[in-house]
């Protein structure tokens, strides 16, 4: 069976959202895999919303455009509204609560939260609010191996941010922990 | 194996220039290709290569810097988006009819004018017909992924050495900016000045020797008789192009019954986009021209007479459709289906738009 994940990411700009996804996609090359990271780079990322498309697959990838996606990941409320309606039927919805006034409704895709921002603080790491997320995230979707995902995060920091790694490390664990179904 | 990296369009674009062997890059910023200067001055080719990076103080003086370091033999470059390239275009006829080769990479944003910063594809016409002034015509590569961009570096520099003409790759803000898996290359060395006097000593600037004439480089020729005979030649050039250089590529064409032609960005959203006709079990193929100028019409031709219909999917308001029209002359119906702007097509509504004009 071909694996194809088709993933948006959403949220504020400065969140992590664009780095996240690089991450994700390094460890897709890391485990050879083909990969497409799309940004949105128009007049929102001077400020307001940012939003990635990464998609990761066995096979050659063809639209970077998606209409539908296996999973989105929203990060504040106005990704909400805008990316809860295109997950596709069966597919996930993965949110931090925090920031959020009108929750998913939907009933016909798996819903998942993970408190990131409280979880990062409490590791004394807000920046790395971004790979809790991508724990919680990897625990649903485990299309990628850890090694594979630590290794892509070498890749994607500079190396003068190497000594960062361990607790990028534990964010993705602190995340993978405290991801919960939302029913 | 070969070191695999995630890098942007623009990105593989400068990393290539160094990789191929690129003696100069003479640039301007422009939104969504600023990545390609920033990335070279990142490199620093100068102290590797000994590549030349220079931010030129406008569009219009980087063309004629690469006027200057061509005349010289030398493998120079540029890129922008799609105001900047207007501002050149003046100096790619100059070198055109100097019949000087060089590179120009434009990463097209929405228009016309200062239009917006998002993908589009509406310099189709301006590549591909012209641009500047006067009967010429430029090698136009259109690149699909970030690979494609770091591949078509080495081969436009082929190309416009093989046959002394500026080439672009004509790529957008979408292909530019999305970051893909890119491979690189075994690296080309940078020729030397010994070398290109022996190469292109021909031709080129490289300093008279007392055994032969100095070389002369214009476009300037004020008798029409030999302005005339400069035109054939360079004519018959565009004729040898056509007949050597097309590059296209099909998607399940053998069986098709209904056809999308479409290029760069667009083309990958129509790979999608016949993945969703063929799961409803609708024949359809696509064809992906690589090369805009010299156009696949004969491989355009050799599917016709198996084919109900065909749609040309642009980002603009429909250019390059007139070239397949032309390649197929009416004997099949020929549709178009675009949006403007920066806006973007999903896959869903590229099928939406054939279903609807071939009343599946």
């Amino acid at each position: 069976m071909n694996m194809k994940e088709e993933l948006i990411i959403a949220g504020f700009g400065g969140q992590g959202v664009l780095s996240m996804g690089k991450i994700l996609a390094y460890s897709g090359i890391m485990q050879d895999k083909e990969v497409t990271w799309m940004p949105s780079y128009g007049p929102e990322m001077r400020g307001g919303t940012a939003n990635v498309t990464v998609i990761i697959s066995d096979k050659r990838i063809s639209s970077p455009i998606l209409q539908w996606c296996d999973t989105a990941i929203v990060l504040n409320q106005q990704s909400m509204d805008k990316f809860e309606p295109m997950v596709k039927k069966g597919g996930v919805l993965l949110y931090d609560p925090n920031g959020i006034s009108r929750h998913p409704t939907r009933k016909d895709i798996h819903v998942y939260s993970i408190h990131a921002v409280d979880l990062a603080n409490k590791l004394e790491m807000s920046k790395v609010f971004n790979m809790v997320v991508l724990g919680a995230y990897l625990k649903v979707k485990p299309i990628l191996e850890k090694e594979n995902v630590i290794n892509g995060l070498k890749k994607s920091l500079p190396e003068r941010y190497h000594n960062m790694i361990p607790i990028n490390e534990k964010a993705i664990d602190v995340g993978m922990q405290n991801v919960k179904e939302v029913k | 194996m070969a070191e695999k990296l995630l890098k942007k369009g623009n990105e593989a674009i400068a990393l290539a220039a160094i990789r191929y062997g690129a003696d100069g890059y003479f640039g301007y910023p422009i939104t969504p290709q600023s990545e390609v200067m920033e990335t070279l001055m990142e490199e620093m080719p100068w102290e590797t290569t000994g590549m030349v990076v220079l931010q030129a103080e406008s569009e219009t003086s980087s063309i004629n810097m690469l006027y200057g370091g061509a005349c010289c033999g030398k493998k120079v470059m540029t890129s922008s988006s799609s105001p900047g390239i207007s501002l050149m275009c003046e100096g790619i006829s100059y070198m055109a009819g100097a019949e000087l080769p060089c590179l120009v990479v434009n990463v097209i944003r929405g228009g016309p004018g200062l239009g917006t910063i998002q993908p589009a594809q509406g310099d189709y016409f301006q590549a591909v017909k012209g641009g500047g002034h006067g009967d010429y015509k430029v090698i136009v590569l259109a690149p699909a992924s970030v690979q494609e961009m770091y591949d078509f570096v080495g081969l436009a520099f082929d190309l416009a050495f093989k046959y002394r003409t500026p080439v672009m790759i004509l790529s957008d803000g979408a292909i530019g900016q999305m970051m893909e898996k890119v491979e690189l290359r075994e690296p080309v060395r940078r020729l030397t000045d010994q070398e290109i006097a022996e190469k292109y000593g021909n031709w080129a600037t490289v300093g008279k020797q007392p055994h032969r004439h100095g070389n002369i480089i214009s476009s300037l020729s004020l008798e029409a008789s030999e302005m005339e005979e400069i035109n054939l030649r360079l004519q018959a050039k565009y004729q040898t192009i056509r007949e050597n250089e097309v590059r296209y590529e099909t998607l399940l064409c053998d069986d098709a019954e209904y056809m999308l032609v479409a290029f760069g960005s667009s083309a990958r959203i129509c790979e999608s986009t016949v993945e969703t006709a063929r799961a409803k079990g609708i024949k359809m193929g696509l064809l992906r021209p690589i090369t805009l100028f010299p156009f696949p019409e004969k491989a355009i031709q050799q599917f016709l007479p198996q084919l109900k219909g065909m749609m040309s999917v642009e980002l603009n308001s429909g250019q390059m459709v007139e070239d397949v029209r032309l390649a197929v002359n009416g004997k099949v119906p020929v549709e178009f289906y675009g949006r403007m702007g920066g806006s973007i097509f999903s896959p869903e509504e590229v099928f939406n738009a054939f279903s609807e004009k071939f009343n599946l």
